[in-house]
């Protein structure tokens, strides 16, 4: 091959210059070509032979080609078409029915776009894409064109002629391989001689390129064979083939897709057999095998191992289960068997004509269906219907037999003893509060002048005088008989507590505010005893040792003698109660502090001396109490009751309340029983005999209790709570140690008003009349009888 | 000291439950068919007193079944026969699927069967026992011979159960032992005493039913299953009982007039027979001949006190009983064809009445419409075209009411186009202070003998009392405010000569009202010795007063709602008649 010379062959040169060149080397060559497989060249030339050659470079390839179509016959060519064709009509049986016009006909058809083309340049570009498109398919047609070729060559051996898939593209040689590996050589592989197929001389840069683009009418159906780097004109029919594969449209325009299906296998009986074998010999002979199950089985029949089968039966069978009832039947586990509850029979508002109050109204059904279905007390909505005829199929019915099952295996099954009471039988039989006379029962008298609330009251043992403290930081004495207020005293606090000196003979009144203790001389009573009393607290001499006190002793001089004052006692915390003892000379101050020792301290008022009982803290001290009979002191704290044997110095009982934080205590004139109030509600009665825990434990109150007292005489105690209510009880020692104390709420007082979610602060009792004074934080003193 | 120490949860409670998983994996059977067996079993779970015990310190929720049951469990036959089902549905399901139709056959017709005779005599050692349990099983019959053939069950329970709920009918029937009915909006249900034993069932109305989605059929068929078991037997053994042959066989003349009559209509025989005998029309073949009607003298026993009072009441009360069983007795009823046929046939033949309805309507008819000795015709529509002089065209409420109250209501309140009295529910029994209904009161008063007065002109005297009363009482009143006035205008003049600084004013006279205190104190001490109960007592009594309370409240807000309902109707009336 000469590469070299195409390939120095200059733009500038003319067409047909280059034809004359080459052509007679070539010739031969492509002859072959030609006459073995170039029959697509072929279709080619016959357009070309009418069209215009503008290509420059390509044309070259063309030219020759179309020089050796010339040389062909036109007879030969005709035939190729002919079979080209058939190829086209995708190689069915009826190739001899192809004719020529057809291919005229197609030609005609592809002339229409082509000229589209031409007219726009977008239409052009579009064109560009589909001509690459054309150029995948352009593989397919080299394959067609393969097969064209193989009939051409045996076109005498039927057998063989579809069979096209093993075969190699002869025209070259190198098989299926890329074809870039050639890209760098000047040859694209080799023929069946053996010889380079060279490539054509292509050397066109993008100028050429778009020259031929704009002048070359064929352009668009111009393809690179990729096994040759030939440029191929495709013809019309191809093109419009390619088309047609494009749409997804069978090859051939005259192929009926949609022909009538003819059955092979059908109903009718044909008279020849679909195979023609000739039947098995064994189909002849009698099975063996056969024989000699059959003959077991007739054995087994004889022997009467195998029965004819009964038919089944399908309805049971019922009869006298319970004939012959065993007593031995019954298990213990019959007796341990909890039969299910039957089912709760219905009420009137089920009927389907119901009294009309059994009926919901409007809102009763809207609360009925915004309830939850579990919660609905009836699980259906009363109706009523005017007839039988209108009542309608209950929509639930299955459900509730479905329920109905679930318990019976579900639900776990218990016997539970209903306790059939009667409630009046519950209340305890106690002695009527009519015959447990005397008691107060009524408010009397109301004491108005604080502006605050009322902390502590205290009576005077006389019963005629009533002193109060209040957070107005005054303390004011009244008459009780009158409810008039005698003096007021203004003091430097809030008043915490007051106490009246309990010896007749003494009239000192204990005042506590702050962290000071006054000890007044409300000059009330007998005038004698008032001067008495001044007379006992000047008549003090200093004693010669002076002792280091934790507490000041002064003596009032002046203008606070005059109103009264006698004794102050500076103490180094606040003092939250202050209490006498019985016999009016020793008092005991609270000053609660969690930390220190200090928390309780006992004054001797004729020795102006003070002592601290406790080295070591048990807890908050809440309040004390002197034993009104014997040495003792009882000192509670948070949770404990503690009492002291103040002269062996020693605790002697330690009283479990159970309560959780003790307010108020008080002592039982006998000496032998305590009332503890707490603020959770409760009071606790303890029989100091009996044991160190409540004897009762009384809830009557809905708050916190705030005091209790213990009348002098009558049996009588009464509890102050936050609740505004003061309730009065019987509670009736027995002097017979093995009767227990009797314990009977006789009487609710109520009176005080709640402020500030405090009611009741403090009660007493009279010394001498059953009557009760309390007072409150809405600051009254309220005088019951 | 010294000894083992004792471990925890390895005695006690803890041992003797056993969770449902555990109790499963020890009978090694599926969820399902361990379900199956406690339904057929009769095994429930149980609830341990302290939970936490059982669980091992663990409050999770748990079933617990008791460790006794499922040992009991262990040897059940029935178990074997659970595998061999499992087995064989398993063989089919290989067979189908490798498409060996012969083999499925054969496989089909060696189908394992299981019988649950045993377990009925097991958990029902004595008949009393099983019919005790008699009312969920007759229940469930009755739904299930209700269902369509088609679908949910099997075609043959269905059957069945409609074969078992006919005879039970027929026994009830011959038996004369129905006491109660009650027309529900749920169903009607129906109360029997059968040997001494009250029996309860519901029977849906007959419509086609809206299976729902979110109930197990498996679990109601396993019940059915059970239930069918055990009704066939009582069924066969209350037969026995009245001597009545089983299966139950129509008497004699009356079968062969049925015979004759429509034979046609039916193609297999035995279809129409069971058609004849769920017609209820007929009564039942005996094994003996009876005696006609042999009457039984109750024994007189000497008995004193509280006994003789005892034996009074109880002789009163069967002699109630017999009547009831005889209330229809020469009564002939015709059934239109708009009524519940099977109920009210039901009804009428358990209370000795003849019944018949139309030809087209069912087989089984014995008269025509055109019979002259029918007394009651019952008709549920506003009226009716041909009416005949010589009956009663009366409303099926009539029939129900009549049978609940023992006696035969007047027919006045239940004729055509008349708004029916009120259904009530014959199983309440009003206890002191629990509301009742006017209507049960009038009811009441009709059983006792009293004849009610006709309530309208009632009504209306009452209004004129009323009126008058009130016309009374205000002339009363104007007469006094007039002396009063009298009394001051006097008093003014006298004043107004005085004209005195001081002003007295009479004291007021505070009426002391001594019941009331009484009462209060008594309240107040009540209150005072409430407050000295014990906390444990003092919450039974205030759950047992709260009960009571809400018992009074509903009572009281139904009376409430009736007074208001009887108002407005008055005034409705009022108005009409005004217009």
């Amino acid at each position: 091959m000469r590469p070299a010379p195409s390939s120095t062959m200059s733009k500038l040169k003319s067409k047909k210059r280059n034809i004359d060149e080459d052509e007679d080397d070539q010739l031969p060559i492509f002859e072959k070509d030609n006459s073995k497989d170039g029959h697509l060249d072929d279709d080619d030339d016959d357009d070309e032979g009418q069209a215009d050659h503008s290509d420059s470079e390509e044309s070259v390839f063309s030219g020759l080609e179309e020089s050796g179509s010339d040389s062909d016959d036109e007879e030969e060519e005709e035939d190729e078409e002919d079979d080209d064709v058939s190829v086209l009509k995708s190689c069915d049986v009826e190739e001899d029915k192809r004719t020529s016009e057809d291919v005229q006909l197609s030609t005609k058809d592809i002339t229409e776009p082509q000229n589209d083309i031409k007219g726009s340049k977008d239409k052009k570009k579009k064109k560009k894409k589909s001509s690459s498109e054309v150029k995948k398919d352009d593989e397919s047609v080299t394959v067609t064109s393969q097969r064209i070729e193989g009939l051409k060559i045996l076109s005498h051996v039927d057998e063989y002629e579809r069979d096209s898939s093993d075969e190699e593209d002869i025209r070259n040689t190198v098989g299926n391989i890329p074809m870039e590996w050639y890209k760098d050589y000047p040859h694209i592989g080799y023929d069946l001689d053996g010889k380079k197929i060279f490539k054509p001389i292509r050397n066109k840069d993008e100028l050429d390129e778009f020259l031929d683009k704009m002048e070359n009418p064929d352009y668009w159906r111009t393809v690179q064979d990729k096994m040759t780097g030939a440029d191929i004109r495709l013809s019309d029919e191809q093109v419009e083939l390619v088309r047609r594969l494009q749409q997804g449209k069978f090859g051939d325009v005259n192929f009926n897709e949609y022909e009538p299906a003819v059955e092979f296998f059908s109903n009718e009986v044909m008279i020849h057999p679909v195979t023609n074998r000739p039947q098995d010999k064994r189909s002849f002979i009698p099975s063996l095998i056969e024989k000699e199950k059959v003959g077991k089985l007739v054995h087994a029949i004889k022997m009467g191992w195998i029965k004819p089968r009964r038919p089944a039966e399908t309805t049971p069978q019922y009869y006298d289960l319970w004939a012959k009832e065993d007593p031995n039947s019954i298990l213990g586990r019959h007796k341990m068997h909890v039969p299910a509850p039957k089912m709760k029979l219905p009420g009137h508002e089920e009927s389907y004509n119901p009294p009309p109050e059994y009926l919901m109204s409007e809102e009763e059904r809207l609360a009925w269906e915004q309830l939850d279905p579990e919660d609905r007390k009836l699980s259906y909505l009363p109706q009523k219907f005017a007839c039988l005829r209108a009542v309608p199929a209950y929509s639930r019915f299955i459900h509730e037999r479905f329920e109905r099952c679930l318990d019976l295996y579900l639900c776990p099954r218990q016997r539970k003893m209903r306790v059939n009471v009667n409630p009046e039988d519950l209340i305890p039989k106690l002695p009527k509060p009519k015959d447990l006379h005397p008691f107060p029962t009524t408010q009397s008298l109301v004491y108005l002048g604080h502006s605050s609330l009322i902390r502590s009251i205290s009576v005077s043992p006389s019963g005629q005088w009533l002193v109060s403290g209040s957070d107005d930081c005054t303390v004011r004495f009244w008459e009780v008989s009158t409810a008039r207020c005698l003096k007021t005293m203004e003091v430097g606090g809030a008043v915490k507590g007051v106490a009246w000196n309990p010896n007749p003979s003494v009239s000192l009144v204990a005042v506590s505010f702050d962290n000071t203790v006054l000890l007044l001389n409300p000059g009330l009573c007998d005038r004698l005893v008032s001067n008495s009393t001044d007379q006992l607290i000047s008549s003090y001499e200093d004693p010669e040792e002076s002792k280091d006190q934790h507490v000041q002793w002064t003596v009032s001089e002046g203008e606070d003698h005059e109103q009264g004052h006698r004794l102050t006692l500076k103490h180094p915390k606040a003092v939250r109660q202050v209490t006498w003892h019985g016999k009016g000379d020793y008092l005991a101050c609270v000053m609660p502090d969690n930390t220190s020792n200090l928390q309780v301290v006992i004054h001797q008022v004729s020795k102006r001396r003070t002592q601290n009982p406790f080295r070591k803290s048990k807890g908050l001290v809440q309040c004390v109490s002197f034993h009104p009979i014997r040495p003792y002191f009882f000192v509670a704290t948070q949770r404990y009751v503690r009492v002291y044997n103040l002269i062996k110095q020693e605790l002697t009982k330690k009283l479990m309340t159970n309560c959780k934080w003790i307010s108020s205590m008080a002592i039982h004139p006998g000496g032998d029983n305590v009332i503890c109030g707490s603020y959770d509600c409760r009071l606790a009665w303890f029989d100091l005999d009996l044991s160190t825990k409540p004897y009762k434990v009384l809830r009557h109150h809905k708050k916190a209790l705030r005091g209790v007292a213990y009348h002098r005489h009558y049996p009588l105690f009464a509890s102050a709570s936050d609740d505004g209510s003061v309730i009065v009880c019987h509670g009736m020692v027995y002097n017979d140690l093995l009767q227990n104390p009797l314990i009977v709420p006789v009487k609710v007082l109520k009176g005080h008003s709640v402020t500030q979610d405090l009611g009741v602060l403090d009660v007493t009792f009279h010394p001498t009349q059953p009557w009760v004074f309390s007072s409150g934080a809405d600051g009254t003193v309220r005088l019951f009888t | 000291m010294g000894g083992l120490q004792k471990k925890k949860y390895e005695s006690g409670s803890a041992t003797n439950y056993i969770t449902r998983n555990r109790a499963r994996k020890k009978l090694s059977l599926s969820l399902a068919d361990f379900r199956r067996l406690c339904i057929l079993k009769g095994i429930y779970p149980h609830e341990p007193k302290h939970k936490k015990k059982v669980n091992k310190g663990s409050t999770a929720p748990r079933t617990y079944y008791l460790l006794k049951d499922i040992r009991f469990l262990l040897h059940e036959p029935i178990v074997g026969k659970f595998r061999e089902y499992k087995i064989f549905v398993r063989k089919l399901r290989k067979a189908y699927g490798k498409a060996e139709w012969s083999g499925v056959q054969r496989l089909r017709e060696n189908k394992p069967a299981y019988k649950l005779d045993h377990i009925i005599k097991e958990r029902y050692p004595t008949f009393i026992d099983a019919l005790r349990d008699v009312d969920d099983s007759l229940s469930m019959c009755f739904l299930f011979s209700t269902f369509a053939r088609t679908g949910k069950c099997h075609v043959q329970t269905i059957q069945l159960c409609r074969r078992l709920s006919v005879e039970w009918m027929n026994y009830i029937i011959t038996s004369r032992s129905l006491r109660k009915v009650f027309l529900s909006i749920k169903g009607i249900y129906y109360q029997a005493e059968v040997l001494g034993q009250t029996i309860t069932w519901i029977v849906p109305y007959q419509f086609a039913h809206n299976h729902p989605t979110d109930v197990d059929y498996r679990v109601m068929a396993t019940f059915t299953e059970l239930y069918t078991t055990l009704f066939g037997f009582v069924n066969f053994r209350l037969y026995q009982t009245l001597n009545l042959v089983y299966p139950p066989k129509l008497d004699g003349p009356g079968e062969a007039s049925l015979r004759s009559g429509c034979d046609e209509d039916y193609a297999l025989d035995s279809e129409s027979y069971s058609e004849k005998l769920s017609a209820l029309s007929a009564s039942l073949a005996r094994m003996v001949p009876v005696m006609e009607e042999e009457e039984t003298q109750l024994d007189h026993f000497p008995a004193e006190g509280e006994d003789l009072e005892k034996m009074e009441a109880r002789e009163k009360e069967e002699l109630e009983r017999d009547a009831q069983k005889k209330l229809f007795e020469g009564l002939k009823f015709f059934l239109n064809r708009e009524v519940p046929r099977e109920s009210l046939a039901f009804l009428i033949r358990c209370l000795g009445g003849q019944v018949s309805w139309d030809k087209s309507l069912c087989i089984g008819s014995t008269y025509d419409v055109t019979d002259e000795t029918i007394t009651h015709h019952i008709v549920d529509r506003p009226n009716i075209d041909k009416q005949y002089i010589n009956r009663y065209y009366i409303q099926p409420q009539w029939v129900y009411d009549s049978l609940n109250a023992k006696m035969l209501l007047p027919v006045e309140d239940y004729f055509l186009g008349v708004t029916l009295p009120p259904h009530l529910s014959p199983f309440v029994e009003e206890t002191e202070g629990d509301y009742v209904p006017p209507e049960k009161l009038k009811l009441l008063a009709l059983q006792r003998g009293e004849k009610p007065q006709e309530e309208n002109e009632e009504e209306e005297d009452d209004d004129d009392d009323d009126e008058e009363d009130d016309d009374d009482e205000q002339s009363e009143e104007d007469e006094e405010e007039e002396e009063e006035a009298k009394l001051t205008e006097i008093e003014e003049k006298r004043t107004k000569g005085k004209n005195l600084p001081v002003k007295v004013t009479p004291g007021k006279v505070k009426a002391e009202n001594r019941t009331k205190a009484e009462q209060e104190e008594k309240a107040e001490e009540k209150r005072l010795a409430i407050m000295m109960m014990k906390k444990r007592e003092k919450y039974l009594y205030e759950k047992i007063m709260f009960g009571k309370k809400r018992n009074i409240r509903d009572a009281n807000k139904l009376a409430a709602k009736r007074k208001a309902h009887d108002e407005a109707s008055k005034t409705d009336k009022k108005k009409k008649k005004k217009c």
